[in-house]
């Protein structure tokens, strides 16, 4: 019975990260669909997203005003990067774009520890130990509203995509550029668009991770865990994002658990992601939700 | 003839800044008027649509000489959203539909650049069901799914949602039955006797487009070899021969023609 609880605690807790795995995906995913560019500058955005607000905020701003300043500076971030990066290297192949985010990393990496400094801050969601008991289940608060805050956050995004203006042209770019152009749908606005709302699903990235680990530059290396996500969820889908990270988080909580109860083995949640995402390439490269090709005769 | 809604003068495109692929080109579209761009396989006519809408641009073309006027203005240094504003709106070769979204969602991207209010735009959309009753019927359907037909009509109808005046039309009847492309062209006249919208039309279908064009041109290796009415155009003897499959003598064998297409390829 014990046995069954801490599996159980295991779970609840993957599941718990998991959905900030499926935080940083849903990044990547948004930028991918909308412009082809597999950005590699996601956890770096997530870094300067997240110590931008904890710093205004350790300047006496109110977290609101805080968030807001933030996302303003997230906005300002990508109209630079459409006018700086995308729009000069239009039409050039994939990689030579994924190069360039290579680039943009490092630069959004630096910019922020020069203006910000490189001491880890504290971010204070609530009392870290606050926590509620379903059974034997022990359930921290803070985890507990972030995940809430994240699933917001989703329903907000899935509703921009379907019943927007903007959202329906996002998706028109997504499926065909060319024929988005031909109906007076201007790229760079759509780019511009979702590098912003990039931004913003960065900045809760930061929150809610910086919330648990503080606001360091490792933030900027969760761009890493988001990989086995987007190969289990598909590079292209909003909920593939979603699921994979909730698999991610639950299968690298439980396999931790299962190796060290019955092998005596510890650090398996460090890798097993990346095993398992290596399995289901095998399997389904195009991933569990990755965006069935029409093809028609 | 009315006055010029669209005129191409003397045009030069290079794709990749090598590739020289129109050599002068020149047409005018009258206001209210359905032209036809005539051509076999790579004489230059999506060239010559892309050139008009800009979409050249975002396939690595340029218009390196000559002008694009449409209502007086030059245009040819715009992006294709200016011109989706201005009243010039192009219906690709192939359809190109956004294959995810459903029939009314393809419409509604279509009044993207639309400021008129919703109302108006709910109108469009209705006025776009009359004319094709069939996307009603499907207009919750991914537009990957439903049939080649169905598409172009998506197509057509998702440009009449920015209130165009002039339609660019690539090709409208690729890969459709011959009942099909009948129905078509009939909406296309349609469109442009009721709702005033002016065509230009590029076609490999000469006799379709002959029977509903005002004035057709023919394009061949980027240039254009022969303009006129359409009703001199189809009396005229090489276009009988060469594009209508009709020599002298009644009509030819298909094999004739054929073979002499092909040689005068070589030759050109
Ligand atoms: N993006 C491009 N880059 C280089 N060359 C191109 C490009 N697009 C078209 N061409 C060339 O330009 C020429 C004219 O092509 P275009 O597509 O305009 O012909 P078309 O008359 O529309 O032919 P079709 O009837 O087959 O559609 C062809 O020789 C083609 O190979
Ligand atoms: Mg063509």
């Amino acid at each position: 019975m014990d046995l069954l609880w801490l599996y159980a605690q295991a779970l609840v807790d993957g599941l718990l990260a998991g959905v900030m795995y499926s935080l940083v995906a849903l990044g990547f995913v948004l930028i991918f669909k909308a412009s082809g560019v597999l950005n590699f500058a996601q956890g770096a955005m997530v870094f300067m997203a997240g110590l931008t607000f904890v710093s205004l905020m350790e300047l006496g701003l109110h977290p609101a005003l805080a968030g807001l300043a933030t996302v303003a500076v997230m906005v300002a971030l990508a109209l630079a990067v459409e006018r700086v990066v995308l729009r000069p290297l239009v039409n050039q192949p994939p990689i030579i774009l994924f190069m360039a985010t290579i680039g943009l990393t490092f630069i959004v990496e630096g910019a922020t520890l020069s203006v910000w400094g490189s001491t880890p801050k504290l971010l204070e969601l609530g009392d870290p130990y606050a926590a509620f008991e379903v059974g034997e289940l022990y359930i921290v608060y803070s985890e507990f509203y972030a995940a809430i805050a994240v699933a917001a956050l989703v329903i907000a995004l899935a509703l921009f995509f379907n019943k927007t203006r903007i959202g329906r042209a996002l998706r028109a770019v997504a499926d065909d550029h060319q024929a988005a152009l031909s109906v007076g749908i201007p790229l760079t606005t759509i780019w511009v668009v979702v590098w912003s709302v990039a931004g913003v699903v960065a900045l809760v990235a930061g929150i809610v991770w910086g919330g648990r680990l503080g606001v360091q530059f490792s933030l900027a290396l969760l761009a890493l865990k988001a990989l086995p996500v987007l190969i289990l969820g598909g590079f292209t889908s909003i909920p593939g994002a979603i699921v994979g990270g909730l698999l991610v988080g639950a299968g690298e909580k439980l396999a931790e658990v299962y190796m060290s109860e019955t092998f005596g083995l510890g650090g398996v949640e460090n890798f097993f992601p990346y095993l398992m995402a290596m399995l289901f390439l095998m399997v389904r490269p195009q991933g569990l939700f990755g965006e069935r090709i029409i093809e028609r005769v | 003839m009315t006055s010029a809604l669209l005129s191409v003068n003397n045009i030069e495109v290079v794709y990749d800044h090598v590739i020289l692929v129109l050599k002068g080109v020149s047409l005018t579209v009258p206001e209210g008027g359905v032209v036809a761009l005539l051509g076999a396989n790579g004489a230059g006519k999506t060239t010559t649509l892309k050139a008009v809408s800009n979409l050249l641009r975002a396939e690595r073309g340029e218009v390196t000489r000559g002008a694009i006027t449409y209502r007086g203005e030059r245009v040819d240094r715009l992006d294709p959203h200016a011109l989706v504003t201005r009243g010039v709106t192009q219906v690709m070769e192939g359809r190109h539909c956004f294959e995810h979204l459903t029939v009314e969602e393809n419409l509604l991207t279509g009044a993207y650049t639309r400021k008129d209010g919703r109302a108006a735009v709910a109108r469009d959309l209705q006025m776009v069901y009359g004319y094709f009753p069939r996307l009603q019927d499907r207009r919750t359907a991914q537009a990957g799914y439903i049939s080649g037909g169905e598409q172009q009509m998506t197509a057509i109808g998702r440009a009449l949602m920015a209130r165009p005046s002039l339609i660019l039309l690539d090709e409208p009847s690729m890969g459709l039955a011959p009942q099909l492309v009948e129905e078509i062209f009939d909406i296309v006249r349609r469109l442009n006797r009721e709702e005033g919208v002016s065509f230009l039309l590029a076609e490999q279908n000469t006799n379709i487009a002959l029977r509903y064009a005002d004035y057709g041109y023919i394009l061949e290796n980027g240039r254009v070899v022969l303009d006129g009415k359409a009703s001199t155009l189809t009396e005229n003897a090489d276009v009988k021969e060469f594009y209508l499959g009709l020599g002298e003598g009644g009509r030819k064998s298909y094999r004739e023609v054929k073979h002499y297409r092909r040689r005068k390829r070589w030759l050109a």
